[in-house]
């Protein structure tokens, strides 16, 4: 039989209401309130529990409900006969709450001003940012500085680098990278070269699709895939590996140790991206050529030495060398996005994860920045603006 | 109190321990006799670990000073910490080995940063230490491949590596089962008593907190102070109520309250 609570009223006594039947989960749980709302207003209840046969929390949940209820409507309410074990369970419910607004204290206070509250929160929410940039980009400049210090130490041979580390993630950023780099250089190449032959057939000009790709890959794309292909592989990778060690108190241990967590676990992972994002730049770019060929030649029919020739004739030595400087740049950049936001992570799953996002997206920023900073200089470099 | 310089191992003087905003506990003063084992004991939440952060110099302190070996190490030179760092060992609540080294290279790293031993010394001392911990068969495995409590031990022998004179254990037995945790602290009790080595506990384990400290403070989460310093069986029966409470495994829900459950 389902819970049933069942009401009474009789003339001059208080009205009573009767529980009975299984207050189980299984059976529901009967409306509280709706109950009230039988009763003429600022009478006495009684609640008697003798009929109840079977119960679990859905009835310390009812009779909660109908103390809060009956108080919110200036009722009072006397139980009796409830089961034994439910009182247990109701001091424990109260002492738990007793114990959180004990701890809480000034919760309440901080209703009853709605506006000012908003505006507060609004104002709070605004400068909060702000107020957090100075100190994060502090972060960045002491990380920046100790890398930057780590780099001289080892040219100087005096850094404690773990070389079976810095193998392994050299092994990580190249080698492995390399499937990828050359689906995508050979799938950009090819693009460039397509989105080219549509423009260039209205002149009459589609032999110099070859100098648009041979251009386009060395001063720009070439490095730009690259470098989005690390952020995404390298970038994130750094990110939760250190994060997970920051949650794992292994970076405490390095510390406690007298070990610089910079030396030892940032500079094998900079060093291994500063490497090789430059050497696959360069097959990159290549890849991209080959792409670009392989339209030239379905698309227009050219013969390969036709195309080569024109790359090799259009792009010079210090494109290639652009290429590569940009290039560099986006690895450093990468290393240190990805060791910063792991660094800086909070020790938890969801924060790791966080940190993993934000490196990438920290690099993929970075990346674009740095390439129209480096991009702008080099004009200039050549008198060209 | 008033124990001669020498006999202190770390003394911690007016510390305030706060993140940003939030303080998590203030106004703390206790000292840690030399060859003590010594026991940070308080609920959940109210500051433990943060406490041993700051007493081995990772957290610096809001107020107030830590002193370890007389001198603090946050007005030290940073060369100089690195001394300082080889006095004491930390075992981690987690173990925290480094997952990228095999728990012998663990052991092993803290040796070859510290010591000029040649490889096969520094294996030996390895060895050693292992099997002091019961580990000698598990020195070549990954610390992803053992168990919690086999990790907790690895903890331990990397913490013991360089023979230092304090040691602080971060709830070496949580999480263990009742076993080996009774096998950890008897492992606790021979090392400081064969080494003569000071021990820093954080812990909630009753068991092993009788059964090892001989000195303890504790922290209370609601005042955001320390309560009592003593041995703990001392204070299970003149601490103040809410320690001995503690001590004696009793919550409040258990004590009849006037109004509970009309």
């Amino acid at each position: 039989m389902a819970g049933d609570a069942r009401l009474s009223l009789q003339p001059g006594a208080p009205a009573r209401v009767r529980l009975s039947g299984a207050w189980t989960q299984a059976e529901g749980l009967p409306d509280a309130e709706a109950l009230l709302a039988q009763l003429p207003p600022g009478s006495a209840l009684v609640v008697a529990g003798d009929g109840i046969q079977r119960w679990d929390t859905t009835l310390a949940a009812f009779v909660q409900a109908l103390e809060r209820a009956a108080a919110a409507t200036d009722r009072t309410v006397e139980f009796e006969q409830l089961p034994p074990g439910l009182e247990r369970l109701l001091r424990l419910t109260r002492a738990g709450r007793d114990a959180t607004a004990a701890r809480k204290g000034s919760e309440v206070d901080r209703r009853g001003k709605p506006l000012s509250r908003m505006l507060q929160d609004l104002l709070a929410g605004a400068g909060r940012p702000l107020a957090r940039l100075l100190p994060r980009a502090l972060a960045w400049a002491e990380l920046a500085g100790r890398i930057y210090v780590a780099l001289v130490r080892l040219v100087l041979g005096r850094a404690r680098v773990p070389w079976s580390d810095v193998v392994e993630q050299f092994v990580e950023c190249g080698p492995r990278a390399l499937p990828i780099v050359t689906l995508l250089s050979f799938l950009i190449g090819a693009i460039t070269a397509f989105v080219g032959v549509v423009q260039l057939r209205m002149f009459g000009a589609e032999l110099y699709v070859a100098d648009l790709v041979g251009m386009g890959m060395l001063l720009e794309m070439g490095a730009l895939m690259t470098a989005v292909v690390m952020a995404g592989r390298a970038g994130a990778a750094f990110a939760a590996a250190l994060g997970t060690m920051q949650t794992n108190e292994e970076i405490d241990a390095l510390s406690t140790l007298g070990l610089d967590p910079v030396e030892f676990l940032v500079l094998p992972r900079v060093l291994a991206l500063a490497v090789c994002t430059p050497l696959l730049t360069l097959y990159a770019d290549l890849m991209g050529i080959i792409g670009g060929s392989a339209v030239a030649v379905g698309m227009l029919q050219m013969s390969p030495a036709t195309y080569f020739n024109e790359v090799a004739e259009a792009v010079s030595l210090s494109d290639a060398l652009k290429g590569l400087i940009k290039s560099l740049a986006f690895g450093l950049a990468i290393g240190f996005a990805g060791c910063l936001r792991g660094i800086e992570s909070g020790r938890s799953a969801q924060a790791v994860g966080r940190a993993a996002t934000s490196a990438v997206v920290t690099s993929i920023v970075l990346i674009v920045l740095l390439d129209a900073a480096l991009t702008m200089l080099f004009f200039i470099y050549d008198g060209q603006l | 109190m008033s124990a001669a310089i020498d006999d202190i191992a770390i003394r911690v003087e007016g510390l305030t321990m706060a993140y940003g905003q939030r303080v998590i506990q203030r106004d703390l003063n206790f000292e840690v006799r030399r060859g003590a084992r010594f026991v940070i004991m308080g609920e959940s939440g109210c500051g433990k670990s943060t406490l041993l952060k700051h007493m081995i110099g990772l957290l610096e302190p809001s107020t107030g000073r830590v002193e370890v070996e007389g001198t603090d190490p946050w007005t030290m030179a940073p060369s100089e910490r690195g001394r300082l760092a080889r006095a004491f060992g930390v075992l981690y609540q987690s173990g925290a080995l480094w997952s990228s080294m095999t728990v012998a290279e663990n052991v092993a790293l803290p040796l070859e940063q510290y010591t000029d031993f040649p490889a096969e010394r520094v294996y030996e001392l390895v060895r050693l230490k292992l099997a002091l911990v019961g580990l000698a068969d598990a020195a070549d495995r990954y610390p992803s491949e053992i168990s919690g409590g086999m990790r907790k031990r690895a903890g331990l022998a990397r913490a013991m590596a360089l023979d230092p004179q304090v040691l602080f254990l971060d709830e070496p037995s949580a999480g263990l089962d009742p076993v080996s945790s009774a096998l950890l602290d008897e492992l606790i009790l021979e090392i400081g008593e064969s080494l003569g080595t000071t021990f820093v506990i954080v812990s909630h384990e009753l068991a092993s907190i009788f059964a090892i400290a001989t000195d303890s403070v504790f922290l209370d989460a609601d005042t955001k102070t320390q309560l009592d310093v003593g041995p703990p069986r001392e204070l299970a029966h003149g601490g103040s109520p809410k320690v001995r409470r503690f001590l004696a495994r009793a919550a409040h829900v258990d004590q009849p309250t006037e109004g509970a459950a009309t």
